[in-house]
């Protein structure tokens, strides 16, 4: 069979729905990563001594463990307290959570450069302290965090490529059953690298735009 | 006689080993215009902070139309800062929000207010500070005189009944200080309380009912403009206006 053919009939349904399973485990994890990364910044930041160290540490241990060892300790080592989660929950919850803490610290970054003034005039109309964090500084805060945030997210559709290591098969996970049945290495990885850079392309595209549309006169470097 | 507005009994803060506040004590009367000079250092802004615990002091009271403010709760504090407007030397307004929107989100967020009356009501705000043809520009795009104008009537919007004006024209090109200073001057015939702090002498001795000398953390001399720029009793207040009359040119 020559090489397009085989492409053609074997390898593209295979990675076509690798790709897809990729696509399911990258959306959530991003969207829950930056929820989690936007709540424990605050928290970094606004929470009170308790809520603050729990957050720190949080950070510390999911910035600091290999996340293939996170996604290990999610499937294999959950079982131990019998709670069994599937390859693709795990691996969701996985990315989230290491997700989450590199957000957070973006989003940290972020809240202490705004301005006192800002919380001093919130303060004064009289906010409270949810209502000024809501409102006034992570409007700001997001904004600004947004470029780290987004790198955080086109490292995060690399990463996905680790869900294979618990047997979640996506993209990765096709590839490489594909390559060790066939032997064609370069062509299936070829393949394989254009789709990842699809994907981070795709969602550079996707923040820039976002970023376009929230940018303010004046409040950040305009784009041009 | 009646009762004053706003009566601010000894308040100390300190920073530190360093005593900022000293025990001032200030009451102010419906309408009054209270003007604040003194010596950068002095303690004006931390005073003015104080009398809407931006700043907590160390000690002391204030009661707001008699009845004493318990800043130890958070209701009452939110309550009692939506009564008193603050205005700060560098404007401080929401960089994200356009001028409308600074003005309506305190009516929005804090007072409950309806989004679409609230803009109405901001609209009319800022009609009133000249500012209606720019209501849909953000801070970053209106001069220093217009953003302090949107801060006056962000302030306004939320219906006050005591303004703290901190340096309000400090941070200002000098051709721009007349039209907030109109602004102000509309407020005090308008009967708003004011506590402001100022190096503006010209401003001050036409439109003071009061001027209050601060220096190192005690208010030194209090007496109408006319006592305190020419008949002053202490030798520092002499000193300090002859020092600012040269600066800030006749008045
Ligand atoms: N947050 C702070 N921490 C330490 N010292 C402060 C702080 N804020 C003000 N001070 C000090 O308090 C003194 C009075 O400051 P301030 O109230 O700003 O005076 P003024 O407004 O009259 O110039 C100054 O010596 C200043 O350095
Ligand atoms: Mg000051």
């Amino acid at each position: 069979m020559d090489t397009w053919l085989y492409l053609r009939l074997e390898a593209f349904p295979a990675l076509l729905r690798g790709f897809l399973v990729s696509i399911q485990l990258i959306v959530p994890s991003a969207v829950s990563g930056l929820v989690i990364g936007i709540l424990v910044g605050v928290l970094r930041v606004y929470g009170k001594s308790v809520i603050k160290a729990l957050a720190d540490s949080y950070v510390v241990l999911f910035r600091g463990i290999p996340l293939v060892i996170q996604l290990f300790i999610w499937y294999f080592g959950l079982p131990y307290f019998k709670i069994y989660l599937s390859p693709f929950t795990a691996s969701v919850l996985g990315f989230s959570l290491c997700s989450g803490a590199y957000h957070s610290e973006y989003i940290r970054g972020a809240l202490l450069s705004i301005k006192r003034g800002q919380t001093l005039a919130a303060e004064s109309l009289g906010f409270n302290t949810v209502q000024m964090i809501t409102s006034v500084i992570l409007p700001q805060a997001i904004r600004r965090a947004l470029p780290g945030c987004g790198n955080e997210i086109i490292y995060l559709i690399k990463y996905s490529s680790l869900a294979y290591m618990i047997t979640c098969i996506e993209l990765t996970g096709e590839g490489k059953i594909l390559a060790s049945l066939s032997f064609r290495f370069t062509e299936i990885f070829l393949v394989i690298g254009v789709c990842y850079l699809v994907m981070t392309s795709l969602a550079s595209f996707i923040l820039a735009r976002l970023e376009g549309f929230l940018s303010i006169p004046g409040f950040e470097q305009q784009r041009t | 006689m009646t009762a004053p507005i706003l009566q601010i009994k000894d308040i100390t803060k300190s920073y530190g080993k360093k005593e900022v506040l000293k025990g001032v004590s200030l009451d102010v009367n419906r309408g009054d215009l209270k003007i604040l000079i003194g010596p950068s250092g002095a303690g004006k802004s931390t005073f003015l902070q104080c009398i809407n615990f931006l700043v907590r002091p160390d000690k002391g009271q204030i009661w707001l139309n008699g009845k004493e403010v318990r800043c130890e709760h958070r209701r009452n504090l939110y309550a009692y800062r939506q009564k008193i407007g603050m205005i700060f030397q560098d404007f401080n307004l929401f960089d994200h929000l356009t001028a409308l929107e600074n003005v309506r989100i305190g009516m929005v967020k804090v007072k409950g207010i309806p989004k679409e009356e609230a803009g109405q009501r901001a609209e009319l705000e800022l009609e009133r500070v000249g500012l209606k043809d720019h209501m849909h520009k953000y801070p970053a795009q209106l001069s220093g005189g217009q953003k302090q104008r949107v801060s006056i009537a962000r302030a306004l919007a939320m219906d006050p009944e005591v303004m703290l004006l901190d340096e309000p024209t400090s941070a200002l090109d000098p051709e721009l200080i007349g039209e907030v200073h109109a602004v102000i001057r509309d407020l005090g015939s308008n009967g708003m309380t004011m506590i402001m702090a100022t190096h503006q002498i010209a401003f001050a001795s036409l439109l003071a009912s009061e001027i209050v000398f601060m220096e190192d953390g005690k208010i030194v001399e209090t007496g109408t403009p006319d006592k305190i720029f020419n008949d002053a009793e202490h030798s520092r207040t002499r000193e300090f206006c002859s020092k600012i009359t040269d600066l800030y040119g006749e008045r």
